[in-house]
């Protein structure tokens, strides 16, 4: 029997062409392109993943990605400089490392600036190292992402200011962004690394990003992640996370913008006794989708897992929450509690969570919730008697509610900031 | 100051309050007791303005102004104010903060400026220290974490601040033991003015013994059914409401 021929659809023979367009423009590599030719081939036989790939069942990216834009272009030395990366960050004071259209700005100038410890480089061609390869949105990241930046941290330094990883889309018109990096922080070391994606509203940009950060034993890692693009943005991101023996990880995403979004996070468990946190904030109104799909894979023993969701979803805007905790044969010990909540402000608003667990040790402690509601009534009660009218009453409760999954930051100075995004986000509301 | 004409109101199509009708003068310290499921709190929230009791008949006037029609903030600008039996928690929002928020909500709906942080950290603390609320439990969350107790002096404290001119007790004395009850009642005793009224809900005459009305009303089956001076609290105490309850069903 031969292989029925499959059908593409527009966007994904665009994506194809795009890729035989890249690689004319790339420069050839004397270790030629493997990871890239292999990565697009992934892609070819997959397609697109559909409503009957349970991964994506909630975000049908063969229906959804009707057009692939056009790739952007690689800017200019200087293009993007007029931009301030990150403002809506406030007066976070950090190491910035800047991105315009995926590319990767002022490569030379900013090794020196880097604190000490801490190296930049570039790969031309790197199948990813923690995130799964057969996916078809990592695939097309390492496919068509022009370079792999690579960050760093030397073993044992702790690096004071966190870096702050800003993509910037400067975009006129429709275009496709795609990037990887690749942060590997050493042995005892420590960072806080700040992911932070904004572009143009009214403009639909596209953007597949890919991030893995690997942590080696003993080191410690907050990784806090701000979608902060337009409103019409199509973001995929993937987010792949490996952790070693007694390494310390907490990763933050927090949506405020793009009309669709899915971000997608692998959690590894690469060494024992390893805690990871994974929490979220969501903000979604109007017609937005946002999907949120984790899996957190305990391989080793002794390891502790933490996460927290919490979306709120107005108007018609659509959230998903699917995490998946695995805990492999030998992974004993193991303590993970994944937890998903939404608040749900209007009547047309929906959210589908999924929470699964798949055991195979015996001694293990894991747990699950998810919930899904409106404001209390007797809440807002309370506070209107107190004189607080109902849009600033549902306003303090939702801040409230989403406030929780930052409390696990270290820095007070961040979980403000972050705060401030939440209270931007309530007085675009009102 | 506080006027209820013949007020009706139900829950979920159920009657709850079947004609109450109950006057309240300015200075004047007016207690309602009466027996379980007479409809006492029903008459606080329906006063407060809480959403899920339709009021199928009456009036309630503050002022002279039926306030039925408005929301609950606008009643608590004009001067009203509940302390909750049961007061909510609220994670995530500092006392303090709340605290804030509430009281500018206020001077903004009656056209005041809003209180200038000094003054309102003086005043906190003022009134905080005489309830002996302690400024960490005003560092944390409303009302989260703290004891029966404290959730009750917290609601004398805001009604201390926000100095309203109706203030409705709802069962302040649940809960507490003997020597919060003593705080409680020195606070509310501390507010009694001429131009301030107090209608304090019970169902024990213990917090009257602490706060002697001027006035007490007995509530039965969602009416007055009998008023008098404090002497009635002492009468109910002694008898219970069994009476009371057979004249209803009569």
């Amino acid at each position: 029997m031969t292989a029925p021929t499959p059908i593409r659809t527009k966007a994904e023979t665009a994506l194809m062409a795009q890729y035989e367009a890249l690689r004319r423009e790339l420069p050839k590599q004397a270790a030629g392109q493997s990871a890239r030719e292999a990565a697009m081939a992934t892609f070819a036989a997959s397609g697109l993943p559909h409503r009957r790939i349970e991964a994506y069942h909630y975000t049908d990216l063969r229906n959804l990605l009707r057009e692939a834009a056009p790739l952007a272009h690689r800017p200019s030395a200087t293009a993007g400089s007029s931009v301030e990366a990150g403002r809506f960050l406030g007066d976070i004071d950090a190491h910035e490392i800047i991105f315009v259209n995926g590319s990767l700005m002022h490569a030379e100038g900013l090794a020196s600036q880097l604190p000490k410890g801490v190296s930049i480089g570039m790969v031309a061609d790197t199948a990813p190292g923690i995130l799964d390869g057969n996916d078809a949105v990592v695939a097309l990241n390492t496919a068509l992402s022009r370079e792999t930046v690579t960050l760093e941290i030397a073993q044992g330094v702790a690096v004071e200011r966190p870096l702050h990883l800003a993509f910037i889309q400067d975009a006129g018109a429709p275009q496709a962004v795609f990037a990887r990096v690749c942060v590997r922080i050493g042995e005892g070391a420590s960072v806080t690394l700040l992911e932070s994606h904004e572009g143009p509203n009214a403009i639909a940009t596209q953007s597949n990003i890919g991030v893995e950060i690997a942590a080696a034993d003993d080191a410690r890692v907050e990784h806090v992640r701000v979608n902060a693009e337009g409103d019409k943005a199509f973001s995929l991101s993937s987010l792949g996370l490996s952790l070693g023996h007694r390494a310390c990880a907490l990763s933050l995403n927090l949506i405020l913008g793009s009309a669709i979004s899915r971000h997608q996070i692998l959690a590894r468990f690469a060494g024992a006794e390893a805690k990871l946190r994974l929490d979220g904030v969501g903000m979604l109104d109007g017609g937005r989708h946002a999907d949120v799909t984790l899996v957190v894979d305990h391989a080793m023993p002794g390891g502790e897992s933490r996460e927290l969701f919490k979306t709120v979803v107005d108007d018609r805007a659509n959230a998903i929450f699917q995490g998946k905790i695995i805990v492999r044969p030998h992974a004993q010990k193991t303590d993970g509690k994944m937890m998903s909540a939404a608040l749900l402000l209007s009547e047309d608003a929906s959210m589908s969570n999924k929470p699964e667990l798949e055991i195979f040790a015996d001694d293990v402690q894991c747990g699950h919730g998810a919930t899904c509601g409106a404001l209390d009534e007797n809440l807002l009660f309370y506070l209107m008697a107190r004189g607080i009218p109902r849009r600033e009453a549902q306003a303090i409760l939702i801040r409230s509610f989403l406030g929780e999954a930052l409390e696990e930051l270290s820095s007070d100075e961040l979980r403000e900031a972050l705060g401030g995004l939440i209270d931007s986000w309530l007085v675009r509301r009102s | 100051m506080l006027e209820i004409r013949n007020l009706h109101a139900e829950i979920d199509g159920k009657p709850i309050l079947k004609g109450v009708t109950l006057a309240v003068k300015p200075g004047e310290v007016a207690a309602i007791m009466g027996p379980n499921g007479s409809g006492k709190s029903t008459l606080s929230y329906v006063i407060a303005g809480k959403d899920e009791y339709e009021v199928t008949k009456g009036e309630v006037l503050l002022d002279g102004e039926n306030i039925l029609g408005i929301d609950p903030d606008q009643r608590a600008a004009k001067g009203l104010f509940l302390a909750f039996q049961y007061p909510l928690e609220i994670p995530g929002v500092a006392t303090m903060t709340f605290l804030k928020a509430a009281l500018n909500a206020q001077r903004k709906k009656r056209g005041e400026e809003e209180i200038a942080p000094a003054d309102f950290i003086r005043s906190v603390n003022r009134v905080a220290d005489k309830l002996g609320i302690s400024r960490e439990m005003l560092r944390r969350a409303l009302n989260v974490g703290f004891s029966g107790g404290e959730k009750k002096r917290m609601e004398i404290l805001q009604m201390a601040l926000f100095e309203p001119r109706m203030c409705v007790l709802d069962e302040t004395d649940s809960g507490l033991d003997i020597d919060a009850l003593r705080i409680v009642a020195e606070g509310v005793n501390a507010l009694r003015a001429k131009d301030r009224a107090f209608l304090v809900i019970t169902h024990y005459q213990r917090l009257l013994s602490h706060i002697v009305p001027d006035t007490v009303h007995v509530m039965a089956d969602g009416r007055i059914v009998k008023s008098g001076g404090p002497e009635l609290a002492s009468e109910l105490e002694a008898k219970g409401y069994a009476d009371f309850a057979a004249q209803t069903a009569a």
